[in-house]
């Protein structure tokens, strides 16, 4: 072998090293994902062998006779990220595109910055703002609320203030951001040939945007999956403003509970065995429930092929809820 | 075609621009709400012996959160000191080794990551920490929001790397260096400061988190900086004071919500003047 | 040239003599109970000027978690208002010992416009209307015991805790007492599935819930109600008395247990015999381990557990806490000598 070859050699076992050294990190960080889903899994045990599937589906949450069912917190985990979905998706869309096809250059990144500030703002703090002040508007707005609404069952209750209106509204706006954001993303995704292909057809503008929001639909339906991911995880602001009682209804006023709840506000009392082992299971659910959601979100974002990057540095991917 | 067709879709295109316009409206409507109320009331509490003293005991106003203030900037701190190196190193791995099969697992299970709840991270981190030692401490806080850090850190760090130009990296390789000494050399620092942005803004939104804290650093009326014993943070502290019933606490929590907006938007605004500081060289 | 070298001397040891305090500085964690925890913290400052190098962190998660967490040895004690169960005994690690420290009572709590007359209420009645078979203000039950009293048909909204707590355990255990449908439907715990009404977290939360909702009732430690001016009215007794809560008469229903008081202390004095006592009533417990490991904690422990016992009885009354009964303080101080130190 010549000194060349040698030389080569030991660089290349120099690369080896250095594949290890840092693939042992790219390891690392796979283990610790599997590592929460077979904790939660094994410090769930006794619940999943007593409950089965049927945890999924029962009411009952009675830590006295030790039964436990998740289905309404599963609910009110569902139906109020459901419910911010419907409120922040029209806005959040309205924002990508206002940034990304209408505003003028100037404003636009003031107009980033702003929305990522929505995003930036602690979950804490916006319960705490939750709790006095949205909820009293909500009290009012529900005493407000005329006898023939308070017929349907969306209106039932009594007007408490807290509950899934205010939780919901919470989440819209701790949502939209997010959205938002990488809804901007992938527009920008589109190609410009699109757009000018359909200004010289004739189009009007809100045409042309129509053209671009079809071309790129299973981006914005993940961007729009993204956000659905980050409202089934809230817990802190939801906590403080949803009411805390795990019952399945379809009313608005009605104090209802969440899975990312009753783990914040239980998760430290739970005195039994069993009690501890089925609220760690509606961790697992919680977890399996985002995981599958994030999963198809990145699809669909991945799907419509990475964004064109080479040319700079683009500022609004680098302050983006997503990366950061 | 006739002309009344071309204006009903002129004013359409009108009426939906518009409606975009509103959406930025409506969405800057609640971010003004909440600043003004956590600004206007933090305000009236925020005074200097608010930073600078211990929380007193029920039924006596006054006191602090000096505590809570140095837990935060604590437990902030050891999660960066795990989640910098092992996110910085995967993000290296994941950007140099893009199509090996680890690296599409290890790219997967930093967005998983990122998208665990995170007081789900708060029930695992008890198990796995807590639990062992018999003790809620500020480690224990660390870890958790260690483990929420590393995805942002290793996403940014992979995104950056890619975009710096593959000539810096073959001049390198060109000149004799390994791969090692041509990324931790050339390739690292060309990125570093778009990579220390993520961080900062990484920074920002963990020191935010209250679910991750509730059941790892617990909480502590006394000032400890010790990394064995439980501590106080500002979140947890606005929690436990937003849901007590003396007025005096509710004042408090207003206070500490305004310290804490203050923080990140510091990080915030500092690493956009550092992106866009970036921006300009890269381009210019 | 001396007096330099003197000041430098003086100045070093009182250094090193910070540094030495700083060093001996002891942390002694605990957590549970919400209910005691105004005079918790008041008693661990007060405490802490007393004796500056001990620190015990107290954290009001809730009487069920001070069960959980001193299970888990997560902290050196811990607090809740129902005394542990035999098979919460006997899964902790070790034995554990309960003390009392303080007395409370809890009150119902209702918001009812146009009444200004103290409402009445009793065990059975209170039962059926958080079973949710009282629906109405104006019920026959409800206006047998306030006879004169113009009550209206408004709907009744039941307001209970959504977590764990001991304030549930204490207004559980008297319901379950007096009403045998209750006993068999809901239970006694710190958390129970109840089957109507709204949640709130926290004695805040239900206080602020019934005050905001007109038709509600809830219950709340007396010390709730007293500090957010919300209506509470007088409970029918096992003796037939209705007795208002205050800090006489929750003593009074202690004073009638303390004579037949168990050895280990967990005994209920709910519903409790006596013409003066308040039915629901209850002493709130510190869960000590008998043979901790830590023992230089255990000392401190117990040299504060004493002091809370004398000297630190003088803070209830301000705070709306009953003083222990003085046999009850006796037969505490004796059972304290079983800590192994």
């Amino acid at each position: 072998m010549t000194t060349n070859g040698r030389r080569a050699g030991s660089r290349r076992g120099e690369d080896t090293g250095f594949r290890l050294g840092t693939g042992l990190f790219a390891v690392l960080l796979i283990t610790a994902v599997a590592g929460i889903g077979a904790a939660l899994i094994w410090q769930s045990r006794l619940s999943i062998r007593q409950f089965g599937w049927s945890f999924w589906i029962t009411d009952t949450w009675d830590p006295v006779s030790g039964q436990f069912g998740a289905r309404p917190f599963i609910w009110g985990t569902l139906y109020s990220s459901i419910l911010a979905l419907i409120i922040s998706t029209p806005v959040a869309l309205g924002i990508a595109i206002y940034i990304a096809e209408l505003s003028p250059h100037w404003l636009r990144r003031p107009l980033v910055f702003l929305t990522e500030l929505l995003a930036a703002i602690p979950s804490i703090v916006y319960g705490l703002w939750g709790i006095f002040v949205l909820v009293p508007w909500m009290r009012t707005l529900e005493l407000a609320t005329p006898a023939w609404m308070k017929a349907l069952p969306l209106f039932s209750g009594p007007p408490l203030g807290v509950g899934m209106l205010a939780a919901a509204l919470i989440l819209a706006v701790m949502v939209v951001p997010f959205s938002s954001s990488v809804a901007r993303e992938v527009l920008k995704a589109v190609p410009v040939s699109q757009r000018e292909g359909a200004y010289a057809l004739g189009a009007t503008r809100w045409e042309a945007i129509r053209m671009a929001l079809f071309y790129g639909r299973t981006g914005i339906i993940g961007a729009i999956l993204l956000g659905f991911g980050r409202a089934l995880g809230e817990t802190m602001a939801v906590t403080m403003v949803i009411g805390n009682n795990p019952q399945v209804s379809w009313s608005l006023y009605a104090p209802q509970y969440t899975m990312a709840a009753v783990l914040a506000n239980e998760f430290t009392e739970a005195a039994d065995e069993l009690y501890l082992h089925a609220l760690i299971e509606i961790g697992l659910v919680l977890f399996a429930i985002t995981l599958v959601i994030n999963v198809l979100s990145r699809l669909l974002i991945w799907s419509m092929g990475r964004p064109p990057k080479a040319r700079h540095v683009p500022a609004a991917t680098l302050a983006s809820p997503e990366v950061a | 075609m006739s002309p009344w067709r071309d204006v009903r879709r002129r004013i359409v295109s009108r009426i939906f621009t518009g409606l975009c316009a509103l959406a930025v409206l409506t969405a800057l409507v609640p971010l003004a709400f909440v600043l003004f109320f956590v600004i206007s009331q933090g305000i009236s509490a925020l005074d200097w012996h608010f930073l600078t003293q211990m929380p007193k005991p029920v039924g006596e106003p006054g006191g602090g959160m000096a505590n809570a203030i140095v837990g935060t900037v604590m437990v902030t701190g050891i999660g960066a000191l795990i989640a910098v190196p092992v996110g910085l190193v995967t993000g290296v791995y994941i950007s140099e080794y893009g199509n090996t099969k680890l690296a599409s697992m290890a790219r997967f299970a930093a967005d998983t990551l990122n998208g665990v709840p995170s007081i789900v991270i708060g029930v695992f981190v008890y198990g796995l920490v807590v639990l062992p030692v018999k003790h809620f401490s500020a480690f224990a806080g660390g870890v958790a929001l260690g483990l929420m850090m590393i995805p942002i850190i290793t996403r940014t760090t992979e995104e950056l790397l890619k975009l710096v130009p593959s000539s810096l990296r073959e001049g390198a390789l060109a000149l004799g260096a390994s791969r090692r000494q041509a990324v931790f050399s050339v390739v690292v620092p060309a990125a570093l400061p778009g990579i220390l942005t993520g961080i900062l803004l990484a920074l920002a939104r963990i020191a935010g988190e209250t679910a991750p804290l509730l059941f790892t650093s617990f909480n502590n009326r006394f000032f400890s900086t010790s990394l064995g014993q439980p501590i106080s943070t500002l979140t947890v502290q606005v929690f436990t004071y937003a849901i007590s019933p003396y007025d005096d606490w509710h004042r408090q929590a207003w206070a500490g919500a305004l310290v804490l907006v203050g923080i990140v938007f510091l990080c915030s605004l500092l690493s956009r003047i550092a992106t866009a500081r970036m921006e300009r060289m890269t381009i210019g | 040239m001396m007096r330099t070298w003197t000041r430098f001397v003086v100045a070093a040891a009182v250094v090193a003599a910070g540094a030495t305090l700083a060093a001996q500085t002891m942390q002694i964690n605990g957590a549970g109970a919400t209910f005691p925890y105004p005079i918790y913290s008041k008693w661990f400052s007060e405490y802490n000027k007393l004796h500056p190098t001990v620190q015990i962190n107290y954290q009001s998660i809730g009487s069920g978690g001070g069960i959980r967490q001193v299970t888990n040895q997560t902290v050196f004690f811990g607090a809740s208002d129902g005394p542990m169960t035999t098979e919460q005994l006997d899964a902790a690690p070790g034995a554990i010992l309960h003390f009392p420290t303080v007395l409370g009572g809890v009150v119902p709590v209702y918001n009812l416009e146009g009444v200004n007359a103290e409402l009445r209420f009793s065990g059975p009645v209170l039962a059926d209307i958080f079973l949710g078979k009282i629906t109405k203000w104006n019920d026959p039950a409800i206006a047998r015991l306030n006879a004169g009293v113009n009550l209206p048909a408004t709907d009744i909204t039941v307001v209970h805790r959504s977590d764990g707590s001991g304030t549930n355990y204490i207004f559980v255990d008297f319901l379950s007492k007096v009403s045998p449908e209750f006993k068999k439907r809901v239970g006694v715990g710190t958390s129970v599935n109840w089957p109507a009404g709204v949640g709130g977290k926290g004695n805040e939360g239900v206080a602020g819930l019934v005050r905001q909702t007109p038709g509600a009732i809830g219950y709340v430690e007396l010390i709730y109600a007293l500090q957010t001016n919300i209506s509470y009215g007088p409970v029918q007794n096992s003796a037939g008395k209705f007795v208002k809560a205050t800090t006489a008469s929750v003593t009074a229903a202690a004073a009638a247990a303390a004579s037949v008081m168990p050895k280990d202390f967990r005994v209920s004095i709910t519903n409790a015999p006596g013409d003066d006592a308040y039915p629901i009533s209850s002493f709130t417990w510190l869960l000590l381990y008998e043979n901790p490991k830590d023992k230089t904690q255990a000392k401190v422990m117990v040299d504060f557990v004493k002091w809370a016992l004398t000297d630190g009885q003088r803070f209830c009354a301000d705070l709306g806490y009953a003083p222990l009964p003085a046999n009850v303080v006796q037969l505490e101080m004796a059972a304290l000598q079983k800590i192994k130190l």
